[in-house]
């Protein structure tokens, strides 16, 4: 297990004033801004390339490809997801209050290296402290010359807004945040055919890309593709930030060299579970991500492939550990009446989909259950993410609702038992 | 045209357009997909995903939605297989799932897309065993529409259609997920001049307009399939009713007119049909001066009599005849025979004094046919406000400057629907019209950016007269500039149903049946089939009205028209009726004008009579009867041929369609006109070319300011007035906007009124007292006034008036 500082070393050392522009500067910030607008933008994205860091949002798509994908429609734009909602997440919180410049240190070189004129940066709206930090990173940065006209002479201009969410989940997909960003409903857009690379934010081409990611940028223009490619295993290149939470002793954000074990993760990283009650399950990556259970997952290694290939994902680092004490329906229930809560309501199968699914999870929680609910349960969840394979299929327009059925299965798989303990007691037998 | 591609659909092969979205492509080839939220007119937004199918991918089978997924060469597709089947079905149980299958209480139950698809393709029971969403039972949105969220099942088509195609969003999603409903904005009703189509297009009875709201069953519904008659545009129609009585009208997806869409004065303004008020007897006014019923043969006997007096002591000349644009051709046709060879007079006018050529409407050169904006580089619109008056034309030039990227250029003296979506915009004070076609013409100024725009052919001119301050030459001036535009063609504006018929019919002065003008080789050809043609010059409709009023002119016959309300200067028209000799009149109510007259026949009209119009474009269109006419009424022809034979004339007209063979075999341009062709194959009409080749003439129109101390007055329609089938169709009546007098919010500070106080408003020829409304789209000194408002007297086709408090 190799723990390595990337992208949270400035907030470790100075954890008092890390986010000021003189303790930014005074730990090397800015110069890879300055070396990054000496060379050709193709160049700073074939650096990006060669690290092969890979998006930190969810998806984790590769970041250099992905910005090789811009259309060469101008005006260009470049837009941070900053809106982190989903339930356990709390990363980029941290980078945003701690150290803002150097997430926007990675906007301002990623606008460049795009070609983009006006980035926007889109912050959560539950989250003040982060917004008001980052603002003020970005009037320092206007005052101090790294934004504005001619940034460090070189001719370059970048204008940067920063935008506050106004609560919902869903804006933290791609297209919702843009449509959200341009005064419309926070619905995500059909794709194809609004791929942001080619018509995204008003309909110009648009890189999106997390708050973490863009923290890595600084750090691999100054020390190179090659010298973060040479952290971590294959496909998992780089650090990452986990934020760990539920039942284990030190929860918190751990940024972590990938390719450790889960058991490592849990039990040394995070100390192990209190009282040394036994580990039930957890969710990997975020509340959408099928969940982990220690028989089949607890030795398996924590890098993004590795995870995929075991029927889940590391998605925005989010895990959340449930140990021997969790009524796994009433954790279902929860999650499933976060997806209904947050659908956006623009398509059939989520908004009436997972909504029904939260209320059959309340009924054989209360005790209101019927066997015939179990495979009720599947057959909507099938009629939302038909085959309720992994990497999901949808009947929807975006992944939400198909979220909803990773708990679900979990239960249903898992913990059938425990379901159907609920159901013959007519009551939670955790009561 | 691009080259098409080939699609696999369910193991056949077809071939599409490229880009054609698959649900489209598929329906055109006979295999029809579920669909909720789609909507040809409109762009798909995927939202019901009712229409998923499966496509191959080169990694296997994808489930997309056919509404949102472009047929490309190769495609194969599966629309029924199990998981298609599963999914679809799926989709409709959660749709079913919060629907409160309220149905035998709705009023869409029978035409339901909902519940057709429920029995095609939906489960056969439900699963559902919580709690239904509730909302509270239909509100009302506005006064045409109620709203019934927990039927909703938010497909957003109204929503869609409010904001892309009538460009009035004042319906909208709010909340979210579950929560999600649609409505309108807190003290923001859905007062939209076109929300009768959500209503049409709504999947379920979620909004139902509340004019038909529990009146029929579908399945109890006659129909027939016809042409509206309230504005010249020529939208089609399907006329439904119950038991004789005309219920509802929808609009039918008539690619070259309407495409589907309605005004709310189309779809609704139908009630006066069925008015009490409607007369149901002929009337004479008898010894005592009163209007009292009377006999066919006594009122006959009396108006013949009356009119062959006039005509043996004054001649013929000494009679004319107003109205005609209202009916159909035949009734127009009848008119024009009736007054040319049984009276001998050549005035008669069915303009209605609105001070255009009718040679610049009905015989322009370079006529535009309404299709022409789909291909427009650019269009110009000067002329009455659109939305107002031509509302299903002014839906497809904002389709054309929104979706299909016309340039857009409006001149116009206040605000207009159209603002949003032009490239350009100009606003000017009426009576300076003159002036700004200057500019336009030189380009400079404010105008170099108009002209830019109209450089970018092919160049469609909508032109009409903005209202009536602004000088009737000025379209004809601007008309003979737009030709030197590229590939200019024009469209004059006049707004009556039937005028650009009632012109082809013959109901001016200068012109004969099929654009003939008096004097050619086609007069001497009708002249041969009618009889001696009268060789006095006729008189327009302002200078009968003159004529009634000095006495030059004895009598008058009057077809379906009001003049008292309906010319610019209402004043004239009510003296001239007060000393008119003799006034015939054949109308279906007693107007202000006809209550005047000294015979009234009781006329049969729209939904009653079977016939052609004519529309904007001289598009030749069928009406079609459905219920009866009231009472003893009848057509028009056949009272016309009736008063005629009184006159010892057999005008030899015995039925509509014979009428309407006459005028094929007499008009040349109406060749091509055939009943049954337009009930069947040619039910989008013929057009009618062969036009007089009229060119505009150019002449400088003088530029005139109000005098000092008077504002310059902007007079025009709205959509809703005082006419009478507005007066007599309850739905509508309250919409109409009142007597207003619309004030820069300079002039309201200089007069010290704000919005809502009280101003009195003089002209030479009326006086009224109207509300002021703040309009900052005016230009400082210009009043605006609506145009036939209840209990509101005529101002006059004047330009200056005085405003005060």
């Amino acid at each position: 297990m190799s723990v390595r500082s990337i992208v949270t070393d400035r907030m470790t050392r100075h954890p008092s004033d890390s986010h000021t522009l003189d303790r930014y500067l005074g730990t090397g910030g800015y110069r890879a801004l300055a070396k990054a607008l000496e060379m050709p933008p193709d160049e700073v994205t074939g650096e990006v390339k060669a690290a092969n860091l890979r998006g930190r949002g969810g998806a984790g798509f590769p970041c250099g490809v992905k910005w090789s994908f811009l259309a060469p429609a101008k005006p260009a734009y470049v837009v941070v997801n900053g809106d982190e909602s989903e339930p356990g997440t709390f990363k980029d919180r941290q980078l945003m209050e701690r150290d803002p410049h150097q997430m926007l240190e990675g906007t301002i070189i990623t606008s460049y290296a795009n070609g983009a004129n006006h980035a926007f940066i889109y912050i959560r709206g539950e989250y003040p402290r982060s917004a008001r930090r980052v603002q003020q990173a970005v009037e320092e940065a206007y005052a101090a010359g790294y934004l504005g006209s001619d940034i460090l002479g070189s001719g370059y201009n970048l204008e940067v807004t920063v935008h506050l969410g106004a609560g919902a989940y869903i804006c933290g997909e791609e297209t919702g945040l843009l449509n959200s960003l341009e005064g419309r409903r926070g619905e995500p857009r059909l794709k194809p055919p609004y791929y942001p690379a080619a018509k995204g934010l008003y309909m110009q081409p648009t890189i999106v890309n997390n708050v973490e990611t863009l923290a890595n940028i600084p750090w691999i223009i100054e020390n190179g593709g090659e010298a973060f490619a040479a952290i971590g295993p294959d496909g998992s290149r780089g650090t990452r930030l986990f934020s760990i939470s539920g039942h284990v002793r030190r929860p918190g954000n751990y940024e972590l060299v990938m390719g450790l074990t889960w058991r490592e993760l849990i039990y040394d990283v995070a100390g192990g579970i209190p009282e040394d009650r036994a580990l039930k399950c957890w969710i990997p990556g975020g509340a959408s991500a099928p969940w982990f259970v220690p028989d089949d997952h607890l030795d398996l290694p924590v890098t993004l492939d590795d995870t995929a290939k075991a029927g889940s994902m590391l998605g925005s680092g989010a895990v959340v550990i449930m140990d021997e004490t969790t009524c796994t329906v009433r954790a279902t229930e929860r999650l499933v009446r976060f997806f209904a809560h947050e659908s956006c309501g623009q398509c059939t199968p989520c908004r009436e989909g997972c909504s029904w699914l939260e209320r059959i999870l309340r009924r054989i929680e209360e005790g209101s259950g019927r066997e015939v609910d179990v495979d009720m349960l599947l057959d909507i969840s099938d009629n939302i993410s038909p085959g309720l394979a992994w990497p999901p299929r949808m009947t929807t327009i975006c992944p939400l609702g198909p979220s909803a059925v990773s708990p679900i299965l979990a239960i249903t798989s898992y913990f059938k038992d425990e379901l159907m303990a609920h159901i013959h007691q007519g009551g939670c037998p955790f009561d | 045209m691009t080259e098409p591609v080939t699609v696999t659909i369910n193991r056949r092969e077809v071939s599409a357009q490229p880009g054609e979205m698959l649900i489209k492509t598929a329906q055109d080839n006979g295999v029809y997909i579920p669909r909720f939220c789609w909507h040809p007119r409109m762009n798909p937004v995927g939202m019901c995903r009712m229409c998923l199918v499966e496509i191959e991918t080169p990694r296997g089978p994808l489930m997309v939605t056919s509404c949102t997924t472009p047929v490309s060469d190769g495609m194969t597709v599966d629309t029924t297989n199990p998981s298609v089947k599963k999914a679809q079905e799926g989709v409709l149980e959660f749709l079913l799932i919060n629907h409160p299958l309220d149905c035998p209480v709705c009023d869409r139950a029978g035409e339901c897309p909902l519940q057709d698809q429920t029995m095609a393709y939906g489960p056969g029971e439900s699963r559902f065993v919580e709690e239904k969403r509730h909302f509270e039972k239909p509100i009302p949105i506005s006064e045409l529409v109620m709203l019934d969220r927990e039927r909703c099942i938010l497909c957003a088509r109204c929503t869609r259609f409010s904001e892309e195609i009538s460009g009035d969003p004042l319906i909208e999603f709010q909340e979210r997920g579950n929560y999600t409903e649609v409505n309108t904005f807190p003290d923001e009703p859905f007062r939209s001049y076109f929300s009768g189509n959500t209503v049409q297009i709504c999947p379920v009875g979620a909004l139902t307009a509340t004019p038909y709201r529990f009146r029929a069953r579908p399945w109890d519904l006659t129909f027939v399939v016809s042409t509206c008659q309230h504005c010249s545009s020529g939208d089609r129609i399907n006329l439904q009713s119950s038991q004789n009585r005309l219920l509802r009208i929808l609009g039918l997806d008539s690619e070259p007119t309407n495409q589907g869409w309605l005004s709310d004065k189309c779809r609704f303004g139908f009630e006066y049909v069925a008015s009490p008020a409607r007369l149901t007897s002929p009337m004479v006014r008898d010894e005592e001066g009163e209007l009292r019923e009377a006999s066919w043969g006594e009122a006959l006997d009396y108006a013949g009599g009356a009119l062959g007096e006039v005509i043996s002591r004054s001649g013929g000349r000494a009679v004319a005849g107003l109205g005609g644009a209202r009916g159909t051709n035949e009734d127009a046709y009848a008119f024009s025979k009736f007054l040319r060879s049984a009276v001998g007079t050549n005035s008669v006018d069915c303009q209605m004094d609105d001070g255009l050529d009718p040679r610049l409407l009905s015989g322009i050169v370079d006529r535009a046919r309404i299709a022409d904006l789909e291909g427009a580089g650019s269009i110009l619109v000067w002329g009455p406000d659109l939305k107002e008056e031509h509302p299903t034309l002014y839906l497809r030039v904002r389709r054309a400057a929104q979706e299909l990227g016309a340039g857009l250029v409006v001149i116009h003296p206040r605000g207009t629907g159209l603002d949003d979506r032009a490239s350009v915009k100009v606003t000017y004070q009426p009576g300076r019209g003159g002036e700004v076609l200057s500019e336009l013409m030189d380009g400079n100024g404010r105008m170099a950016e108009a002209r830019e725009v109209l450089s970018n052919g092919p160049v469609v001119a909508l032109l009409g007269r903005p209202g009536y301050g602004e000088s009737p030459d000025l379209a004809e001036a601007t008309a003979a500039f737009v030709r030197s535009l590229p590939d200019a063609t024009i469209l004059p504006l006049a707004r009556r149903g039937n005028v650009f018929g009632a012109l082809d019919m013959g109901l001016s002065p200068a012109l004969l049946p099929g654009r003939a003008q008096r004097g050619t080789l086609a007069a001497q050809m009708l002249a041969d089939r009618w009889g001696e043609l009268p060789a006095a010059s006729g008189r327009d409709c302002r200078r009968i009205l003159e004529g009634l009023e000095s006495g030059d002119i004895e009598a008058l016959v009057l077809v379906g028209a009001d003049p008292v309300r309906d010319v610019p200067d209402g004043g004239l028209a009510r003296r001239a009726f007060e000393n008119a000799g003799l006034v015939v009149a054949i109308d279906q109510f007693l107007t202000d004008s006809s209550r005047m007259a000294d015979v009234v026949f009781p006329a049969m009209g729209f939904s009653e009579v079977e016939g052609t119009v004519t529309n904007i474009e001289g598009r030749v269109l069928k009406v079609n009867r459905l219920t009866p006419g009231p009472g003893q009424s009848r057509p028009d022809w056949a009272i016309l041929s009736d008063l005629a034979a009184r006159l010892g004339v057999d005008l030899g007209l015995v039925s509509a369609q014979q009428i309407s063979q006459e005028v094929e075999e007499l008009a040349d341009i109406y060749r091509s006109v055939n009943w049954e062709r337009l009930d069947w194959e040619d039910r989008d009409g013929v057009v009618v070319g062969g036009d007089l080749g009229y060119v505009p003439v150019f002449s400088q129109v003088t530029s005139v300011s109000p005098r000092s101390g008077e504002m310059a007055l902007h007079y025009a329609r709205t959509m809703y007035d005082d006419g009478v089938m507005m007066r007599e169709s309850p739905s509508l009546r309250p919409l109409a906007p009142g007597s207003a007098a619309h004030l820069h919010p300079s002039d309201a500070a200089r007069l010290g009124v704000g919005e809502g106080d009280s101003v009195d408003v003089t002209s030479v020829s009326g006086s009224l007292q109207a509300g002021v409304v703040i309009d900052p789209t005016l230009e400082p000194g210009v009043v605006y006034v609506p145009f036939n408002q209840p209990d509101t007297p005529s101002l006059g086709s004047v330009l200056g008036v005085k405003v005060s408090r």
